[in-house]
């Protein structure tokens, strides 16, 4: 597969077309599957990885359900190719820096994407735009039952799929959303809502997943147990939680636009006026000013920008994608150069040039 | 009022309550988000499995029966208990019976139940002997294939081919 084709388009997810996609980015399922006669992956040689990469691509090829598959060879794609998809949300950190034979399976709209020789044989991913859990699930869920038919996976009837990690046995499904929550973060109140979803054995996560930091006010929220609960029990459990917090986040920025209305929209325009000024910028900086820019947008504040293009440029402006549009490596002094000027271009396209 | 971090001013201003005694603590916004944000979350899933090793480890074993425990290892893919605990990675799918006795409780702590109530593939291999005699005779093929012993590999291709058709069937 050619990765110039996907830079210059957007992947369904970041549209903002589904419900509450103001607040909610998107909706993620991941199913972990192994296969009954390979070890798992640390026992794995490397002539097992290749086998259980050919015959699993073998297998996805002939699914129906979820439209012609491309496929990635992750072992031969370089540092930039492999950071672009983790930035893209299409493979997982681990699967781009680990070692061996390894690739992954993505579809058109790329919303589901099949990760071969992660940390199980098989991770499958589905995404979709805002909140739309049971959607993912149903989609999954076809992908996982046809996919079931063709290979055989390592099943127990009391541990249900076996995975490498017992944290993931069971269902071996992660459910997750990503949400944006500035107004939660600007007034200090977010603290409280994870401890408290903490207890209720949610994992709250940054916008790339384990140990990454909340950037851009994106936070994923996600079910910590796979065992003794049916998947759609485990939907339901993250499904419920999501409006709850989506009720936080509107009371907040209620209460900014209220009580702060001045101060909120000093802020929100400084941050839209460095963006569109700057000589230099970090992916830091421009991740938080994009962050005050949304919530600008959604609160009216600015009007000549729309949300599916202020996701684009939070994906935009991440290092690899940088270099794919720009077409050659660069190092980070001139990456924040090249960063300045994608977004001066960008946010002056529609208004007075102020370049 | 500065930010003690830095040279802006300070708006936030936060009293910590430790021990009975209290500090106050004053910082910029920046600072202050800083401050506040929680530890690089690493608990989600590593954690979760260390800290079910944890509690196990105060459940009275005593040293020496942790240590004879550690050098128990699966007979089919040779993984250690010791390895196990290190990685937080099983070698296989037999490791599931082969430490059950151990994974159990372990199992039980990270998710407050045993059983697995989700769905089914529509086939799989009943029983987990089948699974590992699976691994072992694709093992023994490829050997053989490496032997240059075409007529057994072939043998054993059929072997695996009867055990996989004999997949139960769920749909």
């Amino acid at each position: 597969m050619e990765l110039r084709k996907l830079t210059n388009r957007l992947g369904e997810w970041l549209r903002a077309s589904g419900p509450e996609s103001d607040i909610v980015m998107s909706s993620r399922i991941r199913l972990a599957r192994n296969l009954a006669e390979f070890p798992f992956m640390n026992k794995a040689s490397d002539a097992d990885r290749v086998e259980i990469e050919k015959l699993l691509r073998g297998a996805i090829d002939k699914l129906s359900c979820a439209g012609p598959m491309e496929y990635l060879n992750v072992s031969d794609a370089d540092t930039v190719d492999r950071q672009f998809l983790v930035e893209r949300q299409l493979i997982s950190r681990e699967l781009a820096d680990s070692r061996g034979a390894r690739g992954v399976m993505i579809n058109a709209a790329e919303q589901v994407s099949l990760m071969m020789n992660e940390e199980d044989h098989l991770r499958i991913q589905c995404m979709h735009s805002g909140l739309d859990l049971r959607g993912v699930w149903a989609q999954i869920n076809d992908v996982d039952s046809e996919l079931s038919k063709l290979v055989n996976y390592a099943y127990h009837p009391r541990w249900g799929y076996l995975t490498a990690c017992p944290t993931n046995v069971g269902t071996g499904v992660r459910v997750s959303v990503m949400l944006h929550l500035p107004a939660l973060a600007m007034t200090r109140q977010i603290e409280k809502v994870f401890r408290a979803l903490q207890k209720i054995s949610h994992a709250v996560r940054g916008l790339y997943g384990e140990g990454s930091q909340a950037m851009g006010d994106f936070y994923q929220i996600s079910n910590q147990i796979t065992l003794g609960r049916s998947e759609t029990e485990l939907v339901e459990q993250v499904s419920d939680v999501v409006p709850v917090l989506i009720d936080y986040e509107r009371r907040a920025r209620e209460f900014l636009i209220k009580e702060r209305q001045q101060n909120l929209h000093d802020q929100v325009s400084r941050a839209y006026g460095i963006l569109r000024t700057a000589q230099t910028i970090s992916s830091e900086e421009t991740m938080h000013l994009l962050s005050r820019v949304r919530m600008g947008i959604n609160l009216g504040l600015i009007e000549e920008l729309n949300i599916p293009h202020l996701n684009e440029l939070f994906i935009h402006t991440q290092p690899a994608h940088l270099q794919k549009l720009r077409g050659q490596e660069l190092d980070t002094p001139d990456r924040n150069i090249e960063r300045a000027k994608y977004l001066r271009t960008q946010l002056n396209r529609d208004s007075d040039s102020l370049s | 009022m500065k930010c003690q971090k830095c040279e802006k001013p300070a708006t936030f201003h936060i009293t910590e309550l430790e021990g009975g005694k209290h500090q106050e603590l004053h910082f910029c916004e920046e600072c202050a988000k800083v401050y506040l944000a929680p530890p690089a979350n690493q608990e989600a899933e590593s954690g979760a499995l260390a800290s079910a090793f944890a509690q196990q480890a105060q459940l009275g074993q005593t040293a020496e029966e942790l240590s004879k425990l550690d050098q128990q290892a699966c007979p089919v893919c040779g993984i250690t208990f010791l390895e196990f605990r290190n990685s937080g990675r099983l070698g296989c799918s037999h490791d599931y019976v082969a430490f059950e006795k151990e994974l159990e409780p372990l199992i039980a702590n990270i998710h407050g139940e045993t059983k697995h109530t989700g769905k089914q593939p529509q086939r799989y291999t009943e029983g987990t002997e089948a699974l590992t005699e699976l691994i072992r005779l694709r093992r023994e093929m490829k050997d053989a294939i490496g032997q240059e012993n075409y007529e057994r590999a072939g043998k054993l291709r059929d072997q695996i081919k009867q055990l996989e058709d004999h997949s139960k069937t769920t749909s």
